[in-house]
């Protein structure tokens, strides 16, 4: 497995290039056709109004979704479900964490499915995220926000270099959105790329992201 | 970077899934609940007669283990649906009908186990002769991880749908309805005094068959259904 955070791919091909992508359910399409690049190092907010596809696109993108028409190419090949492999963390509205375990057992599972980084372990992501002294909680007694900082410090374990996140804002505090930007400019200079949706409500504090807009189907 | 090996990935997810049904052992509980109480109303029903009894009870214990396991089966993904972590799974490197079967060995551990070792004391309520129970034991296990299987390929069929309990019933019943007949038979051939190794001998085949195919199945079912 090559470490996609010392990329040793070629400098020009982007992490991620859609083209003329669209997707379509019965008939009605959601959205597209789409094109755009996403370059190594690079975080894009993909902006659009509540039922624009937003979601759908990164399902797409995740490979999870299959595209009506059009391509998307990672690394310069064709993307397929099989051959996503470590390259790709996707962060939904579903979490993906039970309940019943508590964060550092839910953390503990996603090392087993996906991998680790070196140099992390999950107590110090557990204290990155602020969530020292939770650690053996159960999630059922944590709040919606403590619940998505797991899933953040999730990511900040799992080796992926494409980040996928849908409404990372969603449930957090001026702090916690702070805590996102944060790790995202921390993950892009380490030579990852994030692709990010926001219905426009939160404002992005660091850096002026490129920003694509996605409109609702007429 | 230290990604993950296929066996690390599958040792998380058995230990996962034991440790959910550990904290849900209420639930878990239901199905042995469920067999236990059937199979204790048999005699109130039919009378004490001990022949009557014995020549009912190999029958009754496999049709009470079969119907108690489906009672779990429904549950199998729709956890993992609602909270996203199939999502996961299935972005997860690993082939997924290996992380499938995992789950459905989950499943088999903590449901059909449990019936298998009440069994005995289910087969001493009803008089079962006691030279039948070895066959008795031997179908059930290799009926129960069928019915897990079976059962998989179906859930993963219906786990998108909303309302999919009558649905799953249906399609699961007349898939299960042989693995009842060579059972059940089995112990009967056993019981009259003839041989029973080939009734035995057709389950362990269809076992074998299902062991392979099934995951796969499944897992191109869930994929379906998570478009």
């Amino acid at each position: 497995m090559r470490s996609m955070l010392t990329p040793d791919h070629d400098a020009t091909t982007p992490l991620l290039q859609a083209h003329a992508l669209t997707f379509a359910r019965n008939e009605e399409t959601i959205f597209g056709p789409l094109d755009f690049t996403l370059q190594t190092g690079e975080i894009v907010l993909m902006e659009g109004d509540n039922g624009s596809g937003k979601t759908t696109l990164l399902k797409v993108l995740s490979g999870l979704l299959e595209a009506t028409s059009g391509e998307v190419l990672l690394h310069g090949a064709p993307l397929t479900l099989a051959k996503l492999s470590h390259q790709v963390a996707l962060l939904g509205h579903l979490l993906g964490l039970k309940l019943e375990l508590s964060a550092l057992e839910n953390l503990r599972f996603a090392i087993g499915l996906g991998g680790i980084r070196t140099g992390i372990t999950p107590q110090l992501a557990l204290a990155s995220v602020g969530l020292d002294g939770f650690e053996d909680q159960p999630l059922r007694m944590l709040s919606a926000g403590q619940r998505k900082r797991v899933a953040l410090a999730r990511l900040l374990l799992v080796p992926a270099a494409l980040w996928l996140l849908d409404e990372p804002y969603a449930n957090l505090d001026r702090e916690g959105i702070e805590l996102v930007n944060r790790i995202l400019d921390n993950h892009a200079r380490r030579g990852g790329a994030a692709l990010i949706t926001s219905h426009g409500a939160y404002a992005f504090t660091s850096g002026t992201p490129r920003r694509i807009a996605l409109k609702a189907a007429a | 970077m230290k990604p993950g090996t296929t066996a690390a990935a599958c040792v998380a997810l058995l230990r996962r899934d034991l440790m959910l049904t550990w904290r849900r052992r209420g639930d878990a509980l239901n199905p042995l609940l469920f067999a236990v109480i059937v199979v204790s109303l048999f005699p109130f029903a039919l009378g004490p007669q001990a022949d009557v009894l014995a020549r009912i009870a190999a029958g009754t214990i496999f049709v009470a283990v079969l119907l108690a396991m489906l009672l779990s089966l429904d549950a199998l993904f729709r956890s993992d649906l609602e909270d996203g972590s199939l999502e996961q799974l299935v972005l997860s490197p690993h082939p997924l009908s290996l992380l499938i079967a995992c789950k459905i060995a989950v499943h088999w551990l903590t449901t059909a186990l449990p019936l298998i070792a009440v069994a005995p004391l289910l087969a001493e309520l009803l008089q079962l002769p006691a030279q039948v129970l070895p066959v008795l034991l031997t179908a059930l296990a290799l009926a129960t991880p069928l019915l897990s299987l079976i059962g998989a390929v179906c859930v993963a069929l219906t786990v998108g749908m909303r309302r999919s309990g009558m649905l799953l019933t249906l399609l699961v019943l007349p898939l299960i309805v042989p693995a009842l007949i060579f059972g059940a038979g089995a112990c009967n051939a056993a019981q009259a005094g003839l041989a029973f190794t080939a009734p035995l001998l057709w389950l362990g085949a269809w076992l074998a068959l299902a062991l392979v195919l099934a995951p796969l199945a499944a897992a191109a079912a869930l994929k379906i259904s998570l478009t």
